[in-house]
């Protein structure tokens, strides 16, 4: 088992045609994924690498039956392609694009509000359950099928902790970035509660960084309703208060968002918390 | 993106949202002209930097008469104004902003920013203006006034009405204020601001509102439509390294201490910045070269890092993952080549095409010392500087 994805899962690739889409699908398809379909408007009729491409991405579920979407399409069209994935039925969009305006995705999340499907992401590497399906732009060989679920705000943070956690000989059951952008689609809580409720995940590790408020509201939801072994990193401890680190929404405005307040709520409520990156594999192996 | 105070007010006032009558000034002789087109004294003189506390730290003064104009211009132009906000080393002021003098009745506090956990534009406002607003909120929170709007049905009547009310507005005021609030709600959506804060707004003994102090902060993402706005930016506020950076694509912040890093992906890069202080040393800067550098891009991030007087040793810290360790080992060594290394390399790698991209490096008779994983890593940075 496995929360979100799975062998079956039947993907569609928004912007196959682009550069970076068309690198990651076949990355994606070597892994094993299962894509079936691509849109990019005006190539419809046209094929990569055997995979047909569509106009529109209601005519790429109606003729392939897709049901999740991967979205690299360029920031100003990101807010409009997470609609239109979510217009055609897809249920779960995950979308990589780096730059969406944030007033886009205010409008793109009260959209959603009003449709059953999942979004993860922007800004953000993907998803993937170890040995069954890759959507995103992870590098798939660190990952290991496993027991730990793990959940990032980051990218490259992600892979070297889910590299540590695969040569201390622990695998992932999924392993979600739900993105650095202030405003994002899935967040912790949803992917903590799916991990609770998968009973091959037996453990989490929760990567977090400075800005918001994301992890404490987590670090409340862990302590009332996660019965499993909860492993937390924050990242940003050094950064300085008003300063954009590289990520929209890692920022620390005013006094709020710093890391010391986000270590506090989870060692407050039962989170243990890895203080050095360099450890973080050492100390979920003895934790879990 | 930040803009002046006297940038933000040409735009309010393009939107109908009140402010006092005042003008930009560069030099002694523009802010003497400008003080008098004014039609009377007193006029405020104020420096204008991008940070906030201006006032308390000597920025912003009263003048009554043209002689008093020309002497606190001359003194306020080239001096360095610090303010809890610009940090210990200050900014030299270089712009002047020169502004009617007002009849204050009472101060307030108006604010517009995106919250991120309700995904809504929130409208923050207080009786208690002219104060910092976070230390009235953690002290008095009751008196802070919260409204949050829907983007897709943008702001209601009620709910400007509301905010009217809670501020305990005189009746003869409340239309000035619906509609100032109202326009500097389509101000922000229409510019994709993230912040616009106004404090104070004032109350004149005549039952206007107008904004005394502007501060706008714009989403960076969003201006790609807002070409009209990229003219505001002033790079005299900004870094030099950080510009030069920023024109590679690079993302950079120059910070104090002495240890350059560079690494790939904004997560790693601040674990990183991390781990050199928890191995005792301090993080020179921080510096993402992104997923999906180029050769070229890594090799200015190096010559930016190596051209730091501060940087005693380097940290090179690359997870490849979409960033192959082989281009990005290409780019090291070129760098290396071109700019000359002065200072102890500390090079840890891993991920796709680590092998190559180890060769590379060690192939290139480049002194570069290698680690074995992050936490030999940060021991290798430490002893180098320590």
């Amino acid at each position: 088992m496995s929360i979100f994805v799975n062998k079956n899962t039947k993907v569609l690739v928004q912007g196959i045609t682009g550069n970076e889409g068309s690198f990651h699908t076949r990355q994606c398809l070597a892994y094993g994924t299962r894509i079936v379909a691509g849109v990019t408007p005006g190539k419809g009729g046209q094929k990569m690498d055997g995979i047909p491409v569509f106009n529109t991405v209601a005519t790429a579920v109606k003729e392939t039956g897709a049901d999740a979407s991967l979205i690299f399409v360029p920031p100003p069209f990101g807010a409009d392609a997470v609609m239109e994935a979510a217009d055609a039925g897809v249920s779960l969009i995950v979308a990589i694009t780096e730059g969406i305006p944030i007033m886009d995705m205010v409008k793109v999340k009260q959209f959603l509000s009003t449709r059953s499907c999942r979004l993860i992401g922007p800004n953000c590497p993907g998803i993937i359950t170890p040995e069954e399906c890759k959507i995103g732009i992870m590098p798939g060989m660190i990952h290991k099928k496993g027991h730990v679920g793990v959940v990032s705000r980051s990218g490259t943070l992600t892979y070297e902790v889910v590299d540590q956690l695969t040569k201390e000989g622990l695998g992932q059951s999924t392993c979600i970035g739900i993105g650095g952008d202030p405003v994002n689609g899935t967040n912790f809580i949803d992917v903590l509660s799916a991990f609770e409720a998968d009973p091959e995940t037996h453990g989490m590790v929760m990567v977090g960084e400075i800005g918001g408020s994301a992890e404490e509201e987590a670090a409340a939801y862990i302590q009332a309703q996660v019965t499993k072994p909860v492993v937390g990193f924050i990242a940003g401890l050094t950064a300085p208060p008003g300063r954009r680190m590289g990520h929209a929404g890692a920022i620390i405005s005013g006094s709020s968002g710093t890391g010391e307040a986000k270590i506090k709520a989870f060692k407050e409520n039962g989170i243990h918390v890895c203080e050095n990156l360099g450890r973080i594999g050492r100390i979920c192996k003895e934790i879990f | 993106m930040k803009i002046h105070e006297y940038q933000a007010k040409q735009l309010f006032a393009q939107y109908q949202v009140p402010v006092p009558d005042g003008r930009p000034a560069f030099t002694v002789s523009e802010a003497v002209t400008a003080a008098g087109e004014l039609g009377g004294y007193p006029v405020v003189v104020k420096a204008q930097i991008h940070a906030g506390g201006r006032g308390k730290g000597g920025g912003v003064k009263l003048a009554h008469s043209a002689e008093e104009v020309e002497a606190l211009a001359g003194q306020m132009l080239g001096m360095t104004l610090k303010t809890h906000q610009t940090g210990p080393e200050g900014r030299i002021v270089k712009k002047l902003f020169i502004e009617a003098g007002q009849k204050i009745e009472k101060e307030l506090y108006l604010s517009l920013l995106m919250d991120r956990a309700t995904a809504t534009v929130v409208i923050m406002a207080s009786r208690d203006g002219g104060m910092d607003i976070e230390e009235v909120a953690a002290k008095t929170p009751e008196r802070i006034i919260k409204v949050h709007v829907d983007p897709l049905m943008g702001i209601q009547g009620y709910q400007l009405r509301q905010v009217g009310f809670d501020l305990e507005l005189p009746k003869a005021a409340m239309k000035g204020f619906s509609s100032l609030l109202s326009n500097l709600y389509r101000f922000f959506v229409a510019n994709d601001c993230s912040l616009v804060e106004i404090n104070p707004l004032i109350l004149t003994a005549d039952d206007q509102v107008m904004a005394l102090d502007a501060k706008v902060d714009f989403d960076s993402n969003a201006l790609f439509r807002h070409k009209d706005l990229l003219a505001l930016r002033d790079l005299d506020e900004e870094d030099p390294m950080e510009v030069e950076a920023s024109t590679y694509n690079l993302n950079y912040i120059n910070l104090d201490g002495n240890v350059g890093n560079i690494v790939n992906g904004a997560g790693l890069a601040m674990a990183t910045m991390d781990i050199i202080k928890n191995a005792g040393a301090s993080p020179a800067n921080f510096m993402d070269v992104g997923g999906g550098a180029s050769a070229e891009q890594v090799e200015n991030a190096f010559r930016i890092i190596l051209a730091d007087p501060k940087v005693k040793a380097v940290l090179i810290n690359i997870f490849g993952g979409i960033l192959r360790c082989d281009v990005f080992a290409k780019g090291v060594v070129e760098a290396a080549k071109k700019t000359g290394v002065t200072v102890p390399v500390v090079v840890r790698m891993e991920g796709t095409n680590v092998a190559e991209g180890r060769q590379i490096l060690a192939d290139s008779d480049l002194n570069l010392t290698s680690a074995s994983d992050l936490a030999d890593a940060a021991q290798k940075i430490a002893a180098a500087v320590n």
